[in-house]
């Protein structure tokens, strides 16, 4: 029997969620309402902690419902759902932060959960003192700080400003230092809640190499996350939760599917051709219509063979003149895994737009043929000010389908293979 | 390897020192925290821990020594009600500070667990801190109205330890309180200002008559206020009824409120 890190039976847990007050018209219905308020508030405030007997009521929230699993030690499991399944609170539990209403659960090992980076970090303190007070409100003991400190300050490449209080770092210093505190955290068993989003993109690379050295070290890890690429390559296992219940739990890549069929318009849509009705802007200038794939008879498709070159088209109009405009896409592979960006000046043929809010412009960007791999791909528009801001990015795109064909050869291939890409390279003998 | 279970618990809690223990390198740095933030980016720094008392002093001076004409019991009104400061400064700062900690320190007590205790319990000993550098001052003082303490003076400690019993039994009760009726955050504001005068601070204790001196000496910083008086500058002798009512009341306090506190820390991170 492979040892068991943490078994969870039947667990719930119950929230008050507070109703809506009640609202008067009248300012006799005001008035008396304050002063018979005192009371009744207090009565709502008591409730939040006390449940007598109430099983079922409107303000009454069932954040986790009879869940029961396991995790061996040494396992990596993953946690998925949409916002509000219960994946924080399923967390909070086991980590003792609050208490469930019923069940039980049996933790073999010495626990740490980082529900967010920087817990207790105090402005006003330098750096240095952060990293003693972050450390031990983990979990941590002086000595351990003392031990690890080069290397928790190494990690977070803020040496500079070891010495400066925290208040003067910009946020992503900050978070560097708070994520490089809980990186050297050194617990059986770790608890993870979407911690990894911090930083700039190059520190997300790291941190999630971190992670995946915790995982390889044999310690037993629960990860909440809404980053699909990261919960694929840290996870074998993943549990799916919905409204406090464990609806699925199995494979990773079997689950991540399921979660993208939970909710239809989470997923990309459209026959080659997307149409967008929201303001991805945000109230800006920039109006965006339409994103297509085409082929090289200009016809709009959203299956295409792999030699076939495709190209891209993103309609828009702007309202004003954006300076600095630079309008483009993201090409992701399954579970969002970025595979390139590309941008309309990419080679310096900046396109004048005018400030015109009739005039629909239509950029064109060709994906040569031979690059791309068999299955599924998805394009993503986004635009930015140069260098400043983005417009919009990471929006839902286009789902376009490859099959993998190397012309010339009899081979077929039904899957394509393996690799996010699969160009045809020319191959020659040398000397 | 250790095993933990986590269940919903029924019933009244005790403290649990063990766990207590194993965390006394976080209360360490809480404590250091409170104390090096506290005058962060003021002018005068650590000097605002005797300017209150010393202020306070002079308007007492002036108004209850000098207008009101107020008895001081034989020694000076300045030195009579700034020994009565020190202690009731701390223990008015500790109790307000202790009150509103679990409400300060929310967002913590929502991401991560830790024995809830710590929490109040930092302020009352952050305090600590500025009643030692308020004491230098009585030191100055005495010198300067040729004051010496007497034998009494062993009893100090006790009286200290006395202290900080009450400040950590009423910080208990009010900051699990506070934490889901704000209400007791305010009040505990400005209740601090009115309890000072119930307090012999501006006045002597000698004022009360002799049959009510049991029952006053239940407000166990009466003891604390009348004995740092008698050890420190020789007003009358020890007021053994007020700190053995006192002592009473305040271990009471202590316990009530460590189990008071210690069932409702199940639910803080909910209410919070
Ligand atoms: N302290 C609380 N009091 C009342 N309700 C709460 C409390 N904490 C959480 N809830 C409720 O419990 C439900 C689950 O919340 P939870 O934070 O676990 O979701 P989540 O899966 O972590 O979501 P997200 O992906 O947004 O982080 C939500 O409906 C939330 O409103
Ligand atoms: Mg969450």
């Amino acid at each position: 029997m492979p040892d068991v890190a943490i078994s969870v039976q039947d667990l719930s847990k119950r929230y008050r969620i507070g109703l809506e007050e009640e609202r008067h018209d009248t300012l006799l219905g005001a008035m008396s309402s304050w002063v018979k308020s005192p009371l009744s508030n207090f009565k709502s405030l008591r409730k939040l902690s006390s449940f007598k007997s109430e099983v079922e009521s409107d303000d009454i929230i069932w954040a986790v419902k009879n869940m029961s699993f396991s995790v061996d030690q040494g396992e990596v499991l993953g946690v998925i759902g949409k916002n509000g399944a219960g994946k924080s609170t399923l967390l909070k539990i086991l980590s003792r932060i609050t208490e469930p209403t019923s069940g039980k659960v049996e933790v073999n090992g010495r626990l740490a959960s980082l529900l967010e980076v920087g817990t207790g970090f105090h402005p006003e303190l330098t750096g240095k003192e952060n990293i003693f007070l972050n450390g031990t409100i983990l979990g941590m003991t002086k000595k351990e700080i003392e031990k690890k400190y080069d290397e928790i300050v190494d990690f977070s490449e803020i040496n500079k400003f070891i010495n400066t209080p925290v208040k003067r770092y910009s946020s992503g210093m900050a978070m560097r230092l708070a994520f490089a505190v809980a990186a050297y955290l050194e617990p059986e068993i770790l608890l993870i809640d979407e911690v990894l989003a911090v930083g700039d993109t190059a520190f997300q690379q790291k941190s999630i190499g971190k992670m995946g050295d915790i995982a390889s070290a044999g310690r037993t890890v629960l990860f909440v996350t809404h980053n699909m690429s990261a919960l694929a390559s840290l996870c074998s296992r993943t549990i799916l939760l919905d409204k406090g219940q464990i609806i699925d739990d199995g494979k990773t890549d079997v689950i991540i599917q399921k979660y993208f069929s939970l909710d239809e318009n989470n997923g990309p849509t459209g026959k080659g051709e997307i149409f967008f009705e929201t303001d991805v802007s945000n109230g800006g200038p920039f109006i965006l219509h339409a994103m297509r794939t085409l082929d090289e008879r200009g016809s709009i498709r959203d299956a295409y063979s792999s030699f076939e070159p495709i190209t891209v088209e993103i309609e828009f109009s702007l309202k004003e003149e954006i300076k600095n405009l630079v309008v483009g896409f993201e090409l992701k592979a399954e579970l969002k895994l970025l595979i390139f960006r590309s941008f309309h000046n990419d080679k310096e043929e900046v396109f004048k737009f005018r400030n015109n809010s009739d005039h629909r412009y239509k950029l064109q960007a060709e994906i040569p043929g031979s690059l791309l791999n068999g299955g599924n791909y998805y394009l993503e528009p986004c635009a930015t000010v140069f260098k400043k801001y983005w417009i919009f990015k990471d929006i839902p795109g286009l789902e376009i389908n490859i099959s993998f064909d190397v012309p010339n050869t009899d081979h077929t291939y039904v899957n394509g293979r393996p690799g996010l890409l699969s160009p045809i390279l020319n191959w020659q003998q040398g000397n | 390897m250790n095993k933990t279970i986590i269940e919903a618990q029924e019933g009244w809690q005790l403290i649990d020192w063990k766990e207590l223990l194993n965390h006394k390198d976080l209360f360490y740095f809480l404590v250091l925290r409170d104390v090096k933030v506290l005058y962060k980016q003021t002018v005068m720094g650590f000097t605002w821990a005797i300017i209150r008392p010393v202020f306070s002093m002079i308007v007492f001076t002036v108004v209850f020594g000098g207008l009101a004409k107020m008895s001081s019991d034989g020694v000076p009104y300045p030195i009579f009600s700034y020994t009565a400061l020190l202690p009731w400064t701390y223990f008015a700062t500790a109790m307000t500070k202790s009150t509103q900690s679990l409400i300060g320190n929310a967002r913590v007590l929502s991401k991560i667990y830790f024995p809830r205790l710590i929490i109040p319990m930092t302020p009352v000993l952050a305090g600590l801190v500025d009643f030692t550098l308020a004491c230098s001052v009585l030191g100055v003082m005495m010198g300067w109205y040729k004051i010496m303490p007497n034998s009494n003076i062993i009893f100090l400690p006790l009286l200290v330890i006395l202290m900080i019993l009450t400040a950590s039994g009423v910080g208990m009760w009010l900051s699990a309180l506070a934490i889901q009726y704000r209400d007791v955050g305010f009040a505990a504001q400005f209740f601090s200002q009115l309890l000072m005068y119930a307090a012999p601070v501006v006045w002597p204790a000698t004022l009360i008559p002799e049959q009510y001196r049991l029952v006053y000496g239940l407000f166990p910083m009466a003891g604390v206020i009348e004995g740092f008086r008698s050890a420190l500058i020789n007003t009358n002798p020890m007021p053994w009824d007020f700190i053995f009512m006192g002592t009473i009341s305040s271990v009471l306090m202590a316990i009530t409120g460590a189990f008071y506190f210690r069932r409702m820390e199940r639910v803080f991170a909910d209410v919070a």
